[in-house]
């Protein structure tokens, strides 16, 4: 058990708060670069999603976790990012501004979507933002001038300014960047004001409000942070996969990312990174045993949606904190041994609610 | 008078066909404690959200002493009100639950942060001095309450004479020129009452803040207001010293009913202490 003893301001405000801090996150950047020297081409590929996958979560948690408003269409920002990074790449502007450019244009369509926002709230937010994913799907189908259509579209390789990223490795370095990066933008962000409108305006709106929080302004600026870096992650995923078509930013995608950030633990940045580590290790776990199963169960076709299924149900009744909050809740029982008790993390009961804002 | 800090004029608010509030007028001077009294119902918190701009008045109008003199409450919009200067605590206690006290007293200082969104991305170096300053700021307001060992605990697991406390800091934290405190003893015990009369006092006296609250604990209301509004069903019943109100027949009968109920009452209560 380690006691911080505060004795300057800036220890509050450090995103390393103690030397503990320092040691693990420089391993773990340690083991990230020298990752393509000791996992194989494979395993590397997969660790890129992650890192893919990660920026999408970071995006998604911002709005779901520490806005409190839920997104069921994030897919198609995703896939706005990838299909602008795919056209202008194809004319020849260099990788860094595409991925600006992806960014920006997501984050606009996020403002957009986000008017909506302003005035539906919960399930209903839920399915405006579960209908705008189906008409941008159909636009990605119908706009065959700049998507391709249906047929698809071939993404090139990352140039930037004349270094070409041609190998697994080199993109993976480009992937593992953009992420730091982004991890550290939204990291900076939520120690601000702005990230801690964002947590008032999910927590109590009408408090927010009175404690002076333009509500209207700062929601709005939560979807387009995180439709931004849904944008970007979608610009990398379109480098990676190297072929888009509508069908791959379709409601299941966005039913995954939802699915990610919830089993993460919501409210977590650590939480995104391990709802991606799930969401990528999961289908590889499940390909791994499936030979060791008996082959009524092992080939059964809809196996990895039933599997997904009964863990997302798993988590929402036992583990509401998602995998970072059961992770916390391990490492307290180390710190604390033997004194860790069961009803430590338990929520004591809210108190009855003052009238809502409509 | 120069010395309005607030203004209601002939104040109605109706919902669909209730009337909250009918016409009730009344001025909060500077540096004085104000309190709204009256049963359950009487619209006593109506009053609080028209003043934080929850609902607006149907008729009638709320004007303050801005910074260019008086201006009238309906042109801002609600976000504007903290910046004003009024800040307020509810009810039913509105505190962001899974955040820390620190960083509720932190939210309570957003109408001071200038910062823009892309030197808070790379966090510079303003941005740093402005959260070192902020928490200097805050760290009075736990000192004066006393919150210093609630500092960095989820809001999640305090008890409820904590959060109250916590609620009043908050807004405390925004600096305000007028503080509207909706029931600030309701769910504490007499310690914890007695320690709220000493801080709104603390409050009026040191930090010179003016304060508008509803209340219904008539000791605490009388050890701390200066004047006292009555309000019953909508309408005002009497305004002046807490003596005065407490005195006044028209209050009297909102709380007890009339004379000839409690004469009535008192012929029954003697019939059955005979029978006895």
């Amino acid at each position: 058990m380690r006691f911080i003893f505060k004795t300057d301001y800036g220890q509050d405000i450090n995103l390393a708060k103690h030397g503990g801090h320092v040691f693990w996150y420089s391993a773990l950047c340690l083991l990230l670069v020298a990752a393509p020297w000791v996992f194989s081409e494979y395993l590397l590929a997969q660790l890129t999603f992650i890192l893919i996958y990660s920026v999408v979560g970071l995006g998604l948690m911002v709005l779901a976790g520490f806005t409190g408003l839920f997104s069921i269409g994030h897919a198609a920002f995703l896939g706005v990012g990838a299909y602008t990074q795919a056209v202008f790449t194809g004319m020849g502007v260099p990788f860094p501004i595409a991925l600006a450019l992806a960014g920006a244009l997501s984050a606009a369509v996020g403002v957009v979507v986000g008017l909506p926002a302003l005035r539906v709230k919960g399930i209903y937010l839920g399915i405006a933002t579960l209908s705008f994913g189906f008409i941008v799907e159909e636009v990605f189908a119908r706009w065959e001038s700049v998507t391709g259509g249906n047929a698809g579209k071939t993404v090139g390789q990352v140039n930037i300014f004349g270094w070409v990223a041609d190998t697994g490795a080199s993109f993976y370095f480009v992937c593992l960047v953009v992420t730091v990066v982004c991890t550290l933008a939204v990291l900076n962000l939520l120690r601000s004001p702005t990230g801690r409108a964002f947590v008032a305006i999910r927590d109590s709106e009408i408090s927010a409000q009175s404690m002076g929080i333009h509500l209207a302004y700062y929601k709005t600026l939560s979807f387009a942070i995180s439709a931004a870096l849904a944008g970007i992650g979608g610009a990398l995923y379109a480098h990676q996969i190297r072929f888009l078509s509508p069908d791959q930013f379709n409601i299941i995608q966005s039913i995954d990312l939802l699915l990610m950030v919830v089993i993460g633990g919501l409210g977590f940045i650590h939480g995104a990174f391990m709802g991606a580590i799930f969401l990528i290790g999961l289908p590889q776990a499940i390909s791994s045993v499936k030979e060791f199963l008996p082959s009524a169960i092992g080939q059964a076709p809809g196996l990895k949606a039933v599997i997904y299924g009964a863990v997302l149900i798993g988590f929402v009744l036992y583990e509401p904190m998602g995998l970072y909050g059961r992770w916390l809740k391990i490492r307290t029982w180390f710190q604390l041994f033997p004194f860790y008790r069961k009803g430590m993390f338990k929520r004591q009961k809210s108190f009855q609610k003052s009238d809502r804002l409509k | 008078m120069s010395d309005i800090l607030l203004s209601a004029k002939n104040l109605t608010v109706r919902f669909g066909g209730v009337l909250a509030v009918n016409n009730v007028s009344f001025d909060v001077r500077q540096g004085e404690v104000f309190t709204l009294i009256g049963p359950n119902g009487a619209g006593k918190t109506t009053v609080f959200n028209l003043i934080s701009r929850i609902y607006t008045p149907t008729e009638g109008e709320i004007t303050y002493l801005g910074p260019q003199g008086m201006i009238p409450l309906s042109s801002q919009p609600p976000h504007k009100i903290a910046s004003l200067g009024i800040a307020r605590t509810f009810q039913n206690i509105e505190l962001f639950e899974h955040a820390t006290v620190l960083q509720n007293l932190l939210i309570g200082r957003h109408t001071h942060h200038r910062s823009s969104l892309f030197s808070e991305v790379f966090f510079s170096g303003k941005v740093r001095q402005a959260e070192i300053d902020a928490r200097e700021k805050v760290e009075h307001v736990i000192e004066l309450l006393d919150l210093q060992h609630h500092r960095d605990s989820m809001v999640a697991g305090l008890p409820y004479g904590v959060r109250k406390v916590v609620e009043l800091a908050r807004a405390l934290c925004t600096e305000p020129k007028l503080l509207l405190l909706d029931e600030p003893s309701s769910g504490l015990n007499v310690e914890e009452t007695d320690d709220m009369a000493f801080w709104i006092h603390d409050i009026k006296n040191e930090l010179g803040i003016t304060v508008l609250m509803v209340e219904h604990d008539m000791s605490l209301v009388s050890k701390v207001s200066d004047r006292v509004l009555a309000m019953n069903q909508g309408e005002v019943l009497a305004t002046g010293t807490p003596r005065e109100v407490q005195t006044d027949a028209a209050v009297i009968e909102a709380y007890l009913g009339s004379v000839d109920d409690v004469s009535s009452l008192r012929r029954d209560a003697a019939k059955t202490e005979v029978r006895a």
